[in-house]
């Protein structure tokens, strides 16, 4: 595909908003680009007192940050532990298929009961949303480790200890990643809709809202651009992590 | 190093519940540097008497020890070389030589050392810093063969690892095999199915029957090496195993 054949469809969209912006004329539904862009091309101004688009971005960034981490500190060792143990995944299987479908939104009225309105509720929810599927990818990743490569390991006497940390870990670790890049992006879901929790008052989710609660929609939709443009952002990254180090994965036979 | 298996049996329980006798009462006495084919049909056992000598199955009953010490699980003196695949992806060449040595936590020079010198006697050094997916199959085998050898074991274990190369390969390969044989002087148990291999490698050739798979028959191999494949006397021994693998099978058909 051409590069420029990428653009055509966005040239297009932006071309019909703009119009329909025009014959609806009114900013209080859909807002003309340039107000949008105004916003946009002003990050670093403070918005109707809450922030600029910047620091407002930085919040739920370290937001996001920290509940991810919380929730890849508990996920990875209990994968490791659950797809090395047949035991261990019988007994504590069950419990995360029923927690599994629940959508992270769903832990918001929890969330609010315990831990009240605040940091500790929303990251709660952030962790929610990480947790399920670095869990699941790490448990696949690491039951699905070539027994030969573990059988080579034994016979050089590797002890249960290596036997993780220079066979299982690397081996799962392309499956690992799989799951971090998919949590990471219902964590980044989960941490703009908790941001719209009653009592927030900082962060991209809050920004959105807001701004249609002040009836300045081009600050909803510039709040919306860059919530996909980080998210768009991470996971590039991610990918390319993905490849340069788990580019084996794959080629392996 | 001499090794020694007494009476050793295996049984297995099937999926139905019933009980398969897969190795039964096996003696085997191995010589230091001597060069043993396990040969016979599919299903005969010999890959899991194989993996019972090194320690990765437990037998039902019998014992395996080396210059009389018992043997219980994988042994720093034996190192295993399985069929393919078993070199790890994500470490280069190199790396996956010193694995081994870095189990046992010996020293990086020491490693880097170790590392120079098998990478030689199997004619890859190019490829240090190469990874396996870059390779062919017979470099990546004989890059298991190095990464066996660094950790200088006295018995080499090998599970038919040339059965997946094709036949050019294979033939080369066993001829390096020999050469590194006679350079390093290790005791080897090759486990094979092709007479052919079995016949141009060992020097005894122990031919298994199947279920219960027991020891057929031990048959010595004065061929001086290099073996010619073409000789008379090579397609006379050749002729005879065959005929006692064909026994063996015909009377498994009588079943």
């Amino acid at each position: 595909m051409r590069w420029y054949t990428k653009l055509i469809l966005p040239i297009i969209l932006i071309f019909v908003w703009e119009v329909l912006a025009i014959l609806i004329g009114n900013e209080f539904i859909l807002p003309r680009i340039e107000s949008v862009i105004e916003v946009l091309f002003r990050p670093l101004a403070n918005i109707f007192g809450q922030g600029s688009l910047v620091e407002n971005s930085a919040v739920s960034i370290f937001r996001v940050l920290l509940g991810f981490l919380i929730g890849l500190l508990a996920a990875i060792p209990l994968g490791i532990f659950m797809g090395r143990s047949d035991a261990v995944e019988e007994f504590v299987d069950p419990v995360i298929q029923v927690l599994r479908p629940i959508p992270p939104i769903a832990w918001l009225p929890l969330a609010l009961a315990w831990f009240k309105i605040g940091l500790a509720g929303i990251i709660f929810i952030i962790f929610i949303g990480a947790f399920f599927p670095v869990l699941i990818n790490t448990i696949d990743g690491v039951k699905r480790v070539s027994r030969t490569w573990i059988e080579t390991a034994c016979t050089f006497g590797a002890k249960e200890a290596q036997l993780l940390s220079k066979v299982v870990v690397p081996a799962a670790m392309p499956d690992i990643w799989t799951g971090l890049r998919v949590g990471f992006g219902i964590a980044w879901m989960s941490v703009v809709a908790a941001e719209m929790l009653p009592g927030t008052t900082s962060g991209l989710g809050f920004l959105i809202l807001f701004g249609l609660n002040i009836g300045q929609l081009q600050v909803t939709i510039a709040g919306m651009i860059v919530i996909g443009l980080i998210g768009l952002g991470i996971d590039y990254l991610m990918k390319r992590v993905e490849m340069r180090y788990f580019s084996w994965k794959g080629l392996e036979k | 190093m001499r090794l020694c298996v007494q009476h050793l049996t295996k049984e297995f329980t099937g999926t139905r519940g019933e009980r398969i006798q897969a190795l039964s009462d096996i003696s085997l006495d191995i010589e230091p540097k001597e060069f043993i084919c396990l040969l016979g049909p599919s299903g005969c056992g010999k890959t899991t008497l194989l993996r019972i000598i090194g320690g990765l199955e437990k037998a039902t009953s019998g014992c395996i020890a080396i210059n009389s010490h018992h043997v219980s699980g994988p042994d720093p003196m034996m190192a295993m070389i399985f069929q393919e695949y078993s070199l790890f992806p994500w470490r280069t060449i190199r790396d996956n030589i010193a694995f081994g040595l870095e189990i046992r936590n010996i020293p990086r020079e020491e490693r880097e050392k170790a590392v120079k010198t098998y990478l030689s006697l199997v004619g890859l050094t190019e490829f240090a810093d190469s990874y396996p997916y870059e390779l062919s199959g017979g470099m990546r085998q004989r890059v298991a063969v190095a990464r066996a050898l660094a950790i200088n074991p006295g018995i080499l274990l090998m599970d038919e690892p040339f059965g997946a190369l094709d036949a050019q390969t294979r033939n080369m390969m066993q001829r390096e095999l020999l050469d590194i044989w006679e350079k390093t002087k290790k005791t080897i148990i090759f486990v094979t199915h092709s007479v052919d291999e079995a016949v141009f490698l060992a020097d005894r050739i122990v031919v298994l029957t199947p279920r219960p798979g027991t020891i057929r028959d031990i048959i010595p191999i004065d061929l001086p090496r290099p073996r010619d494949r073409t000789s008379e006397d090579f397609l006379r021994i050749r002729r005879f195993v065959l005929s006692l693998i064909d026994e063996t099978m015909a009377k498994r058909e009588d079943l």
